[in-house]
């Protein structure tokens, strides 16, 4: 037991700065090469930012894809830094660093390890078995905020980012990276960014659509609401994700009425269906168990199961709003 | 200031006892170093490993995964290795398994905020001697499930114990190749539920103090569908008592007040030489999905159903009218031992096509033969002005094929 635990960190470099990725690691400041990225409808964790970087071996490209993940070369890295802001209101004040989660592309699969953040925030230390990190910030409104923040442990990885049983990233998908970021070059559309420095190819010529951002109002609320979902859902509900048992689908391509849970019943969802007959009730968000389950914040009844402990205020009015609006 | 010290000392003396008796031995001690030492074993075992616990009450806050193939998880016995989640504050159950060949046995698992152990895709999982309980009796509060195998196949629940989930304590769903054997299952909503899945055996168990003793489901709009090959055989099924206590919205809520043996929807179904004994409602009763389903491949109405040598007594002496309108509108007083709502497909039920959906061996009371009715709920939303029960059970016998036993692929 003990070898077998030696031998598997050994695997792994103990520290995070043992990957050399950062020019600095407490500004999380990518050295070149190690590309930051963002993408559209982010999953909701408690509030965190979240500051994204793909390393790709030299000379590899991925190849594009609209609605699924990217064909990444063995050998690329992505990773993702959890963050509060000292002060939400001003940014400057910097950052407490949380962890840092790689996935790993390997020959065996892509392989996910978290890195905790010391308390001098100097590095971040290898950690399998998840931790629990009580923190707090102050928010936009200038209040005090508290989290019990739950860094995974590595099967919680894959409860996430299971699809037909093999683990896989889910944001860099090209409907998620469509998207304006400032370089230091300047601001650039991320895919075009990605072609022209040959990281990515088989981007195709025509205009492909831009799915709604959730929390911008120029777009209408039904597209917001299915964004969010997809972002916040459908990772675990999809056909071979890990909640794909329950018949729910929330991704953006799906377009099965029931299949997005309009007057379906809840399988097996004990009290979280809330004492309510229908997944989504059209008309009626306050009789609808997807509602209620996101606003919760009862492990036993609250989704997503894994990535919060509090609920995400500024999203439930577009659920609510989507559901009220639909026939 | 003294005193502080020496208690550090002390301290540390103990965190190096543990860490000694750690590194000798593989037997994982409750404390608070425990929930990590499990977690860890649980993560960085090798297929092959035992992960022993010992006596005692182990308590946690965060619900705990496994994912490495034919690792046991063991304790030293059901009513001595206690895993309680009394203070659960984050996972949607106690135990996750995520791989195939896992053997649980010998410890239990107590008041999950969630359901107590979710197996997902597992091809061979075992649940040998394994407890789950909410200790404060039937709340709807309760987590949903107790053993939990979904999308799984080689399922074995043996001498298990099941007690207080809010839906159903035993329940395997979408899965194929299942036993469920010797186990027990009390003051839950549903005591045995076989939903979705292919090729089950439900047999020796004991099913009492429920809403519904044992059943045998099969709903819409899920990624498997189309239950069949079901025995339920040598069961006790009594004394299902408990109020419907499930969260409204969910199926098993239907579950009418003391219903002993449930079949709906499903094909070839055996139901023999049970024992089905003070269940107010009825003692068995076959029924279809009444409600709309978007899939076009589901079927709605159970068939082959085969009933036969069971012992039935005093079941539907206090039928359920809410849960169990369509029978307490048919039947003034006590209500027949078997029970049948008598939907069928509309070219059977005009004659086009024979129909035999319902087969009844021989079934007895204590005292002589076992009733039986056949609500004809088909014609009663059909042409309501000629419906009629039909209580002739000699028009339902007949013999069936029995199921064939269950062979795991490991076997």
């Amino acid at each position: 037991m003990t070898f077998f635990l030696i031998s598997s960190l050994k695997a792994e470099p103990l520290f995070l700065s043992e990957y050399n990725f950062f020019k600095n690691i407490r500004e999380q400041i990518p050295k070149e090469g190690v590309i930051p990225y963002h993408i559209a409808n982010p999953l909701f964790s408690d509030y965190t930012y979240k500051f994204r970087f793909i390393s790709m071996p030299d000379n590899k490209v991925a190849s594009y894809n609209y609605e699924n993940i990217f064909n990444f070369p063995l050998g690329t890295t992505i990773i993702k830094t959890f963050a509060y802001p000292v002060d939400d209101r001003d940014l400057k004040k910097g950052f407490q660093l949380l962890e840092t989660r790689l996935l790993i592309h390997k020959k065996e699969g892509w392989t996910p390890v978290s890195y905790v953040w010391n308390e001098n925030q100097t590095d971040a230390k290898l950690k399998f078995i998840g931790k629990t990190i009580e923190a707090n910030w102050i928010d936009k409104n200038g209040n005090v905020r508290n989290a019990r923040y739950r860094v995974p442990n590595i099967n919680q990885c894959k409860s996430c980012h299971q699809l037909n049983k093999a683990i896989m990233p889910i944001g860099p998908k090209g409907r998620n990276m469509d998207l304006d970021f400032f370089y230091q070059s300047g601001k650039e559309n991320q895919i075009d960014y990605w072609e022209e420095n040959k990281l990515l190819k088989d981007v195709p010529k025509k205009k492909m659509i831009k799915p709604a951002i959730w929390n911008d109002e120029t777009f209408l609320i039904p597209e917001r609401a299915r964004s969010y979902l997809d972002s916040n859902c459908a990772h675990c509900h999809r056909k071979g994700g890990s909640a794909g048992n329950s018949g729910l689908y929330l991704s953006l391509e799906e377009v099965g009425r029931m299949a997005i849970g309009v007057m379906k019943k809840p399988v097996a969802a004990g009290r979280g269906s809330g004492n309510m007959e229908y997944v989504i009730n059209p008309g009626k968000p306050e009789e609808s168990i997807l509602l209620f389950r996101m606003a919760s914040t009862d492990p036993g009844v609250m989704m997503p199961e894994l990535s919060r402990s509090l609920s995400h205020k500024e999203a439930l009015p577009v659920i609510y709003e989507w559901i009220k609006e639909m026939e | 200031m003294k005193k502080k010290f020496l208690n550090i000392i002390i301290l540390n003396i103990f965190v190096f006892i543990g860490l000694i008796s750690s590194l000798f031995s593989n037997t994982i001690q409750p404390g608070p170093r425990a929930y990590d030492e499990i977690q860890k074993a649980l993560i960085f075992s090798k297929p092959g490993d035992l992960i022993q616990l010992s006596e005692g009450i182990f308590e946690f806050e965060d619900g705990l995964s496994l994912d490495i193939d034919n690792v046991t998880v063991a304790g030293e016995g059901e009513d001595k290795t206690i895993l309680s989640f009394k203070n659960q504050k984050s996972g949607a159950e106690g135990l996750l398994v995520t791989s195939s060949g896992v053997v649980l046995k010998d410890f239990a698992i107590e008041d999950t905020i969630g359901d107590a152990i979710v197996v997902k895709g597992a091809n061979g999982i075992s649940f040998i001697r394994i407890r789950v309980e909410w200790t404060g009796g039937p709340k709807e509060s309760n987590g949903a499930y107790g053993l939990y195998p979904v999308q799984s196949s080689d399922v074995l629940i043996d001498s298990c114990i099941a007690i207080g989930a809010s839906d159903a304590g035993i329940y395997v769903g979408q899965s194929e190749r299942i036993k469920v054997l010797n186990s027990l299952a009390k003051y839950n909503v549903a005591g045995i539920e076989i939903e979705n899945s292919y090729f089950a055996e439900v047999i020796g168990n004991t099913a009492e103090h429920n809403t519904g003793g044992i059943l045998i489901f099969d709903l819409p709009d899920l990624p498997q569908q189309g239950g069949h090959d079901i025995l339920v055989a040598n069961n006790l099924v009594i004394n299902n008592d408990t109020k419907n206590f499930a969260p409204e919205g969910n199926i098993v809520g239907n579950t009418p007040n003391g219903t002993g043996i449930m079949i709906m929807a499903n094909q070839f179904v055996e139901i023999r030489d049970n024992v089905i004994k003070n269940n107010a409602t009825t003692g068995i009763l076959i029924a279809s999905y009444q409600d709309e389903a978007e899939d076009k491949n589901y079927d709605p109405i159970g068939n082959h159903i085969y009933i036969h040598g069971n012992t039935l007594n005093n079941n539907g002496f206090d039928v359920d009218k809410v849960r169990a309108k369509p029978i307490s509108d048919a039947i003034n007083g006590k209500i027949p031992e078997i029970v049948w709502d008598g939907v069928v497909p509309f070219i059977e039920w005009i004659g086009i096509s024979p129909s035999s959906r319902v087969t009844l061996g021989s079934n007895f009371t204590e005292s002589g033969k076992a009733d039986f009715v056949n609500l004809k709920l088909m014609t009663k939303f059909l042409v309501p002005i000629i419906h009629k029960i039909d209580n002739n059970y000699s028009n339902y016998m007949g013999e069936l094929e029995s199921i064939k036993p269950v062979v795991f692929l490991q076997d």
